[in-house]
């Protein structure tokens, strides 16, 4: 097996593991660092699938949300509720499960047989180059159809491989899509974080504005 | 809050410079190399989260106050808000987000590819204030809403904050 493979499906189940703590566990405290032990993890997946870009953002996001999360958790009362669960709801979730699970298996085709063909692990659709396609758009002539080339990319990703550099002048391909060909994505994103920021702070702020919060000595 | 013990803040002073300044690196070196304004502005916010761990939140009254902080959030929105719409001065066909890569630079330069690098500080800056913000509030106006609305607990979760 291919040992970056094999890497990869030990860190997943170490990610499945630590989620399952992260639910399950009593403590608040533990249940927030099994998330950065998870999140850290998928980090290195990121990394090890070829996406530097969202394995800094990941581990610093991480580490960011832990100390807040941290810093959150340490001064709140821990407090734990006893629930508990019907056997019949558990073994109905599992049986789904199990279903789901081999439903999948077969229509990936993971046995090489019968069914869907997933791509092989590390050779993505958007690094290929096919023949162009042989349909002419409508009212096209002869001599438009002569211009084409003769290959083109077979998805949006190997065009931005072929004329990311050409178009945008960023030698790090990520940020010349991000914030030339999908700028009006990025402006969403900013606008998303934007705006849960201010309901942070909403949420966050005093109770009430009354004039006489400000007359109390700031500690 | 109040501050960290003697060695957290000794080390704080030798560390939290450093931080920064990688976190400016991978603003600025966005285009170039992995990185980027929103991963380098999480790590600026993240050096100034350490220091107003280590020194308590007299830090954040006396150099970095929270109206600061909101301010810088709204002027890096819409900074990045107006490189967008200065790509309609782009020279022949000017469109939102145009971009101007020719004007400047060989790619693989700290100077090139247009607005994108001027787009990544906006966002850095973005987002670097807005997470300490949430910080800050996290760790400074959650105290007093708490006492108002647990009132039996108030004493001992007052208590247990200030330890």
């Amino acid at each position: 097996m291919d040992p970056v493979l094999a890497l990869l499906l030990v860190l997943i189940g170490f990610m499945v593991v630590g989620s399952l703590v992260a639910i399950e566990t009593r403590g608040l405290l533990s249940s927030v660092i099994s998330v950065g032990a998870v999140g850290f993890a998928l980090s290195v997946v990121f990394l090890l699938l070829g996406a530097p870009d969202l394995a800094i953002t990941q581990v610093v996001v991480e580490i960011l949300v832990l100390v807040v999360l941290v810093r959150v958790v340490i001064t709140r009362r821990d407090e734990t509720y006893a629930t508990s669960r019907s056997t019949l709801a558990v073994g109905s979730v599992l049986l789904m499960l199990g279903i789901l699970v081999a439903v999948v298996f077969w229509a990936l085709g993971a046995s090489g047989g019968a069914g869907l063909q997933m791509r092989p692990f590390g050779n993505p659709l958007l690094n290929e180059i096919g023949p162009a396609a042989t349909m002419a758009p409508v009212g096209a002539t002869a001599d438009a159809q002569a211009d084409r080339p003769e290959t083109i990319p077979q998805s949006i990703g190997g065009a931005y491989l072929q004329e990311g550099l050409k178009r945008t002048h960023a030698a790090n391909y990520v940020m010349g899509i991000v914030l030339d060909y999908r700028g009006y994505d990025t402006l969403g994103e900013a606008t998303v974080i934007f705006v849960s920021i201010l309901g942070a702070y909403a949420v966050l702020r005093r109770i009430g504005r009354h004039s006489h919060a400000r007359d109390e000595p700031d500690r | 809050m109040r501050g960290m013990s003697l060695i957290v803040k000794n080390t704080t002073r030798l560390v939290a410079g450093f931080i920064a300044l990688f976190g400016a690196y991978i603003v600025l070196y966005g285009h170039v190399t992995p990185g980027g304004g929103f991963a380098g502005g999480v790590i600026v916010a993240g050096a100034l989260v350490l220091v107003v761990l280590a020194f308590g939140e007299r830090f954040s009254r006396e150099v970095i106050s929270h109206e600061v902080v909101r301010a810088s959030d709204a002027a890096g929105a819409l900074a990045f808000l107006g490189v967008a719409l200065f790509g309609y001065l782009a020279p022949n066909a000017g469109a939102f987000f145009a971009n101007f890569p020719d004007l400047l630079g060989t790619p693989g330069n700290l100077l090139s590819a247009g607005t994108i690098p001027i787009s990544n500080l906006a966002i850095g800056v973005k987002v670097g204030a807005g997470l300490f913000g949430v910080f800050l509030a996290l760790a400074l106006f959650r105290r007093r809403g708490e006492q108002r609305l647990m009132v039996p607990d108030a004493g001992r979760l007052d208590s247990e904050a200030q330890r």
